[in-house]
């Protein structure tokens, strides 16, 4: 369906990647917010803040990060939409209630604007530390869906994305950002209302009397009863049944987390989303996503004077991970070079789909700066060598 | 040959325990009344029995507010629960209601998106004392500060009941616990005192002795708008009486009908709560604060005019065109029905 124009500040705007993550989120239809102040992810939710109270939606400002992830997941239980916006410190404190929501199926949105880490690490500093986090974080056994953008265009557009994802499976979304994406102000083309699909909650028709929340039929996402329609439904974050009751038992164990990772796990195909250039004859695949991705195109360009044949791959949807075509491919290639803001973590998951066929060279930076496009260049003439 | 074998001291442990002096035994005791709980419109009778255990007073306060529901006919399809984890943390799901059981410490946030996603809905948290004041404690004072529109039930039993009897921010000092063996020695918190300074609109304190008066705190809170919070001191024989010796299901009544005192109106500061001391009950604190969402409405109407525009009372959903209103339950409770007056007193 078509968005509600409310939200949308259809023109040609001049944003950082903040502003544009902000807009996008009211664009998709997102219509409660709950946050904690803290850099670099301030500017989301001030922009939000702004303009909330034209359209129908409530921000609020809780006393922590818990409290911000736990008000969101009540609020998805009314049918609104719902968001919350931190960086590393407070994405650890939602860790909790991000697998709440992963339990009891709350379709939301949790953006996390990356700073150097670990604990209170570079505040105002660029950082891609919590890519891992994002996939494991929480405890337990659940798959999650993560989009990371390259620009403040892509900020915007993928946002929707985020609903859209986070409606379709019924899980928390979690868009990673990083510093420089969100502090860097580009020009951002804001579309019609009517250009702008989202995805609506997928409510339950059933009669109150035939409806139980977690009951599939078979399939892997079951339909949603909102707050206040008369269903007096349960939900739990304990391992539970079809009605949401909870059940301890190991079968029901099985039933219940299993789903929820073949929700995700059978839907990869729909779900991954990457660009790739040049694989065709490369013999080496530069892999990188978020700003990192920009920086690595001057490396790119460096190595390729000397006449190496590089692919290169940007990923836009970090989890799942494009475990089958990085299988296929690296049977084809010498060597996959992955820079990124960090110590080395996506290139663990690069490695393990390698599976020895071919070399996964790290190209690590920590957090408070981009690389330098030469270590780049160099990484990559040494990996062709 | 076998050496022979020589038992020293008590055969059977088993033997020095009392028989349990309540339910008697299957197929015995008195004809049913009814055949079904007079209640059963609002329990999840699907869920029975419960897993608290018996002489616990959570049973006691779930059945006070179901009472509280039927007297007052509200249109329990718009009230929902939410509970956190522990023993009362169960609440959640027993209540025949949009029923939700969260994280350890998050009822009162989540309840605050349920109802800020929602407006017109009812939320009542429904949780115990280390879940609300302990973890969730900061939480708890946040609410109560922005007098965000929730019923608090906080079922106070002194103890972490679940996890097997360890000391609660609410646990007088000398009383034992299994991690305050020697006797606790902090001081705890005096939770109405708490909530009241933090700017809650209404604050009452029962123990499940009190249960008409608990029934009607219930009915004031379920007719009222801002923060409510209403203390219920309930008894747990398993752990918090066992620890301390203070005797089971009939000795905890007969001791909160000794040792308890009625005190309408009195100052929160001083209902503070020693171990085996008395416990003053009454109904605290009821001012008329303007609520976190009339402050709101207030305030935007104010400043910005026709231009306000606030969330639906009905939620924040965006429908597909042509499509609202769309279940048949959301048709069937479209007439909400008046709530009966109350009366104070």
């Amino acid at each position: 369906m078509k968005t509600d124009p409310a939200g949308v500040l259809t023109g040609a705007h001049y944003l950082d990647g903040d502003y544009a993550c902000g807009e996008g989120a009211m664009a998709a239809g997102c219509r409660f917010v709950a946050g904690y102040p803290i850099t670099p992810s301030t500017e989301v939710v001030e922009r939000i803040s702004r303009r909330f109270p034209f359209m129908g939606g409530t921000f609020i400002q809780m006393e922590d990060e818990l409290a911000s992830m736990a008000a969101i997941v009540g609020a998805s239980w009314t049918g609104t939409k719902s968001m919350t916006v931190t960086s590393g410190p407070g994405f650890s404190l939602m860790m909790e209630n991000i697998g709440l929501a992963a339990m009891m199926e709350a379709p939301c949105v949790v953006v996390n604007v990356q700073r150097g880490g670990p604990s209170t690490g570079l505040p105002t500093m660029v950082g891609q530390q919590d890519v891992m986090q994002a996939r494991w974080g929480s405890h337990g056994d659940y798959r999650i869906i993560a989009l990371c953008p390259q620009s403040p265009q892509e900020s915007f557009d993928l946002v929707i994305d985020a609903f859209n994802l986070a409606e379709l499976y019924r899980v928390p979304v979690l868009f990673m950002m990083d510093e420089c994406v969100g502090h860097m102000t580009e020009k951002v083309i804001i579309p019609e209302a009517d250009q702008i699909e989202i995805v609506p909650r997928r409510l339950t028709k059933k009669d109150p009397a035939d409806y139980l929340p977690y009951q599939t039929n078979g399939e892997l996402i079951p339909e949603f009863a909102r707050a206040g329609d008369g269903y007096k439904f349960h939900t739990t974050g304990l391992t539970h049944d079809e009605r949401g009751y909870p059940v301890m038992s190991a079968a029901c164990q099985k039933q219940n987390v299993q789903r929820l990772i073949d929700k995700i796990k059978l839907n990869e195909e729909q779900i991954i989303r990457f660009e790739a250039e040049a694989i065709e004859g490369a013999d080496i695949v530069v892999l990188s996503y978020g700003i990192t991705a920009r920086v690595a195109r001057m490396g790119i360009e460096l190595a390729r004077k000397q006449g190496i044949k590089i692919g290169v791959i940007r990923l836009i949807v970090l989890w799942p991970f494009p475990e089958n075509y990085i299988r296929q491919l690296a049977g084809n290639i010498k060597a996959f070079v992955v820079p990124e803001i960090n110590a080395g973590q996506m290139v663990l998951e690069v490695e393990r789909c390698a599976a020895g066929q071919c070399r996964a060279v790290s190209v690590p930076h920590l957090g408070g700066g981009v690389h330098n496009p030469e270590d780049i260049a160099q990484a990559i003439v040494e990996a062709a060598q | 040959m076998n050496p022979k074998r020589e038992v020293i001291g008590q055969t059977s442990i088993r033997s020095k325990v009392h028989p349990v002096p309540f339910a008697p035994p299957r197929g015995e005791g008195p004809p049913p009344v009814a055949d079904e709980h007079p209640l059963a419109a609002y329990l999840r009778m699907d869920r029975i029995p419960h897993i608290w255990c018996p002489t616990c007073g959570i049973g006691i306060a779930v059945k006070c507010l179901a009472e509280a529901l039927d007297v007052l006919q509200l249109d329990t399809n718009k009230v929902a629960v939410v509970s956190g984890i522990g023993c009362t943390g169960r609440v959640a799901g027993y209540m025949k209601l949009d029923g939700f059981h969260s994280t350890h410490g998050r009822a009162i946030p989540f309840a605050t998106g349920l109802k800020l996603g929602r407006p017109e809905l009812k939320v009542v948290v429904f949780s115990g004392d280390g879940d609300l004041s302990g973890i969730g404690g900061n939480h708890f004072i946040h609410a109560a500060r922005r007098n965000m529109d929730l019923m608090v039930v906080l079922v106070n039993n002194f103890i972490y009941g679940m996890t097997g009897g360890q000391n609660a921010p609410t646990t007088p000092v000398t009383a034992k616990t299994s991690t305050m063996p020697f006797g606790n020695f902090e001081h705890p918190f005096n939770l109405p005192a708490l909530a009241a300074g933090c700017g809650a609109d209404y604050v009452a304190r029962w123990t499940t002795l009190h249960v008409r008066r608990l029934t009607r705190s219930f009915k004031e809170a379920l007719n009222r708008r801002g923060f409510r919070f209403i203390e219920v001191i309930a008894p747990c024989s398993t752990l918090y009486a066992r620890l301390n010796k203070l005797g089971t299901g009939y000795d905890l009544m007969e001791f909160y009908h000794n040792n308890t005192e009625i005190k309408n109106g009195a100052d929160p500061q001083t209902v503070d709560i020693g171990f085996q001391g008395k416990i003053i009950c009454g109904r605290f604190v009821d001012s008329e604060r303007p609520t976190y969402l009339d402050m709101m409405k207030q305030h935007y109407t104010k400043v910005l005019g026709d231009k306000f525009v606030p969330m639906p009372e009905e939620g924040g959903l965006i429908w597909p065109p042509g499509e609202k209103p769309t279940t048949p339950a959301a048709k069937a409770t479209a007439e909400v029905r008046e709530p009966e007056e109350v009366t104070h007193g």
